[in-house]
């Protein structure tokens, strides 16, 4: 074989722009502020007005749920991208929170401003306690435990006929109004998905991400990476609850449907279409997915072989998603050099 | 100088499988010096440090820090208790810049505890703390090494970053495993006065080594293993003056036959 | 005595789950989560073979096990391994071809009472005064025989060999110039071809219904895990240890439990001992 005289390879390069928006000198110019801030102004901006923007209530609704999947969404792409754990079983912490904010709903009474982030945090925590076990050994573990439970529970409940078995909790109060429940979500959303990115670029992030590559060397520097993953752990189920917890709320009915395989495969496929990595990616790929959902409703259970194949393509051709490609040229341009 | 020593290892076993690595190694560690460890290669000095860090279980036998029994405790806590270890295989954080991969060992318990190296008993701002310790073993600070993505790093420096890891614990007591591998004569000579300013400082050091004659400038005692047994221990000149362990290295023919066939 | 029998058979039958998912796990590293999938997978295609092709019925049980096999194969070849060895990736690919295959199912009708297989003998007997259909005897039987001929396979046979030593350490073999992707395609495979035996002696048991395939999935991964992930013999001994236990809940607690043991028997051995019965993954991974 022989190489031809001239080769060429693409070549990444940072934007100008990009470098000098490092650190403190983003603040030099107005420029260098509205290159970082745009695209945060324009998600905050657009996720604000989307519920003007859209044709009819009903699209509205269809929002919301987005907003709620894109938590569940937010929540895997953290564990599996700056964790190292896959949870294939986001429908566990949606049906944990829902049916805990069921119950502080009806039988305790309390109001759903309440009965949300009660739900969220004895949720979290609740899960946390039953993944427990996992969390000392190697991921392919936590996928399979976290494969289990909402199956499991699914079937528990329906046998036991317990928590209202098959016919689930009925007549949980809603929101207040309609635009409360929108924004309250949305604004929800906007808090968590900004907070996880702060949390993941500080430096406790830097100790998750370090438990994902090198647990090893974390061991040495004698920190538990027990300790870490269960509060990597919580944290993502009581994302999870929260959805759940909401979703209940919605719609005021709260029955083993929560534990479905809906809940479990949108979130990694949202995740590998929007970008893993980003935690933007997994809400953008939301926004996508579950408005096509609402679409194909009527081919049932084949929406779910739909997000499968494509997470398959996905990650067969490995694709980066589409917020990684985004980000990638937003930072970035490429050209053609000469070897 | 107290005379109870501060590491004793008693009798450690490990099988793996079939394959028996260590049989009944014992030997005390006395605060303030260096122990060296050499002996072939497959005579078991990896798997020493981790069975005395935890990393690996081992079949029987105890170790005692400090007059504690650490023989059971799992690897974060034998580290939390300021046994640290430098890894063969290196095993920094790639992606991030060197005085990052410092930051996340200062999030220890311990770290906390005691504020790290040069910390003064209270952790101040990581990232600072980080930067002087690099400074200290050797990180030009003024040529913005210390900002320089780990990946970038050369191996010398990657190796100093290794011991900058365990100084981030403020440890009583480091295992360097290796830490002269892959190392040029000129970056040896330029560690061998941190080891030894590491030990004025009162921290002890086990240090497995392959290249003895750099080794025992630093470390007046060694030991010796061959096939997971403990051969000998003593002054440097004495051990390898030893037949067997001469035997060990070079193989069971007498010297002279191999100078005749050489 | 009727605990004996009946924790007897249903021991077997776990085994029989779970040989395909050890198998492919022990070999490749994968955690097969389409297993369930491929299992129920198999007895739709026996039931085209038989009902919509009007082919023999033993000759429908045969080509449904190698087009299984053959399915099994190329998932592997044309997904999986193009992530082999990023653990995230294949974990998110094998669940996801194993949620499309059943829930395409589901979506192709094949749900409820209505599709079944038939027995191979019907009637029934007594052991020792308990009654037992001939079927499940037969499953048995058959179920100890495929037991013994893996066990002879993986000792005696070129390809059995290979593949118990890449089961052991992938990098030795390979140097012993044994093709770790062609091995892990044909484990992939033969796992596939198991998953499809285990449905051809048990689908007759009952219905073909999309629900048991996520059941399979679940008693197969508790078994696997319980013996020890990689271990084909753990596997059979922790099928016992589960069957048993399963049929003891069963006569004392109720027969919704069942699913609760296999639960349980995972959360309990990943507590005590995380490796399994006979796991090797600790040992080799303290490499450090």
């Amino acid at each position: 074989m022989t190489l031809p005289s001239e080769q060429q390879r693409k070549e990444r390069i940072d934007r100008g722009i990009k470098i000098r928006c490092d650190s403190i000198y983003a603040i030099m110019s107005h420029r260098e502020l509205s290159y970082l801030a745009l695209p945060r102004l324009i998600l905050i901006a657009g996720m604000l007005i989307l519920p003007f923007v859209v044709p009819s209530m009903y699209w509205q609704r269809v929002f919301t749920i987005s907003c709620i999947y894109a938590l569940l969404a937010i929540s895997f792409d953290f564990l599996a991208h700056y964790v190292g754990l896959v949870s294939l079983g986001g429908a566990f912490f949606v049906g944990i929170g829902g049916y805990l904010a069921a119950i502080a709903n009806t039988s305790l009474g309390l109001s759903p401003w309440l009965t949300v982030p009660l739900a969220s945090l004895v949720g979290g925590g609740l899960c946390t306690l039953l993944l427990l076990p996992c969390l000392p050994l190697r991921g392919v573990y936590f996928a399979i435990v976290s494969l289990m439970y909402p199956l499991f529970m699914a079937r528990v409940i329906e046998a036991l006929d317990i928590l209202g078995g098959t016919d689930g909790i009925m007549g949980i109060d809603s929101f207040s109004n309609r635009w409360v429940e929108q924004y309250f979500i949305i604004c929800i959303l906007l808090l968590i998905l900004f907070g996880a990115r702060r949390l993941v670029n500080m430096d406790i992030g830097l100790v998750l991400r370090g438990v994902k590559d090198n647990d090893q060397a974390i061991r040495a520097s004698g920190i538990s990476v027990t300790f870490y993953k269960s509060v990597a752990v919580f944290l993502a189920s009581a994302m999870g609850c929260l959805s759940g917890a909401c979703l209940v709320h919605i719609y005021m009915w709260s029955g083993i449907s929560l534990f479905a395989l809906d809940f479990s495969i949108i979130p990694i496929a949202a995740t590998v279409i929007g970008g893993s990595g980003t935690l933007v990616g997994p809400l953008l790929g939301c926004l996508i997915l579950v408005p096509i959902s609402e679409l194909l409703r009527d081919f049932g259970t084949l929406r779910i072989v739909f997000y499968a194949l494509i997470l398959v393509a996905f990650i067969i051709f490995r694709s980066e998603g589409i917020m990684v490609y985004g980000q990638r040229k937003y930072h970035q341009f490429e050209r053609w050099i000469k070897y | 100088m107290n005379k109870e020593p501060i590491l004793k290892v008693n009798g450690i076993t490990k099988n793996f499988g079939g394959i028996q690595a260590l049989s009944n190694v014992s030997f005390d560690v006395h605060a303030g010096e260096i122990l060296g460890i050499i002996g072939p290669n497959g005579s078991g000095k990896t798997t020493v440090v981790n069975c005395i860090t935890g990393f690996v279980k081992k079949s029987s036998g105890h170790v005692f820090f400090r007059g504690k029994d650490i023989s059971r405790k799992p690897p974060h806590k034998i580290a939390d208790l300021g046994v640290t270890r430098t890894f063969q295989i290196m095993r920094p954080y790639y992606s991030l810049p060197a005085y990052k991969n410092l930051v996340i060992p200062l999030f220890s318990p311990r770290a906390k505890r005691t504020g790290g190296w040069r910390g003064g008993g209270r952790l101040g701002d990581r990232n600072t703390v980080g930067i002087d310790i690099l400074e200290e073993i050797g990180f030009e600070r003024d040529s913005y090494v210390p900002y320089k993505l780990a990946a970038t790093l050369p191996t010398g420096y990657l190796k100093r970053l290794e011991l900058a890891r365990c100084l981030a614990l403020k440890p009583e007591v480091i295992i360097c495993d290796e830490i002269f591998s892959g190392l040029s004569m000129s970056e040896i000579a330029s560690m061998v006065p941190l080891i030894e300013r590491l030990q004025m400082e009162g921290i002890t050091l086990i240090m497995i080594e392959h290249r003895l004659r750099e080794l025992f400038r630093v470390t007046d005692r060694i030991m010796v293993l061959n096939f997971g047994e403990k051969l000998m221990e003593g002054n440097p000149k004495i051990v390898m003056a030893n037949e067997e362990v001469k035997a060990a290295y070079f193989g069971s023919q007498t010297i002279q036959e191999v100078m005749d066939h050489a | 005595m009727e605990i004996l029998v009946y924790g007897t058979i249903n021991s077997i039958m776990l085994a029989l789950y779970a040989l395909g998912f050890a198998m492919v796990y022990g070999v490749s590293r994968l955690p097969n989560f389409a297993h369930g999938a491929l299992y129920v997978l198999s007895g739709f295609i026996t039931w085209s073979f038989l009902n919509t092709l009007g082919f023999n019925y033993l000759l429908s049980i045969i080509l449904a096990i190698l087009a299984t096999g053959v399915i099994g194969a190329l998932i592997y070849q044309f997904v999986l391994i193009r992530v082999r060895g990023m653990e995230i990736s294949e974990i998110m690919a094998s669940y996801a071809i194993g949620l499309a295959i059943l829930e395409g199912l589901r979506y192709g009708g094949f749900k409820g009472m209505t599709y079944t297989l038939p027995a191979f003998i019907s009637g029934s007997t007594e052991i020792a005064g308990v009654p037992v259909d001939y079927q499940r005897l037969l499953v048995v039987v058959i179920g100890l025989a495929v037991v013994a001929l893996l066990w002879l396979f993986t000792r005696y046979t070129r390809i059995g060999l290979a593949l118990k030593g890449m089961a052991q350490d992938e990098r030795a073999a390979m140097m012993l110039g044994i093709d770790s992707d062609l091995m892990a395609v044909t484990a992939m495979g033969f796992g596939s071809m198991l998953a499809a035996l285990a449905a051809a002696l048990l689908l007759p048991l009952g219905n073909i219904v999309v629900e048991s395939g996520y059941n399979i999935l679940i008693l197969a991964i508790a078994v696997c895990v319980v013996g020890g992930l990689g271990s084909w013999m753990g596997a059979v001994l922790a099928a016992f240890l589960i069957g048993f236990a399963q049929i003891l809940t069963v006569v004392y607690l109720g027969s919704h439990f069942q699913m609760v043991v296999a639960l349980l028997a995972i959360i309990l051995t990943l507590i005590i001992k995380p490796s399994g019965l006979f796991g090797r993954q600790k040992e080799l991974e303290e490499r450090v």
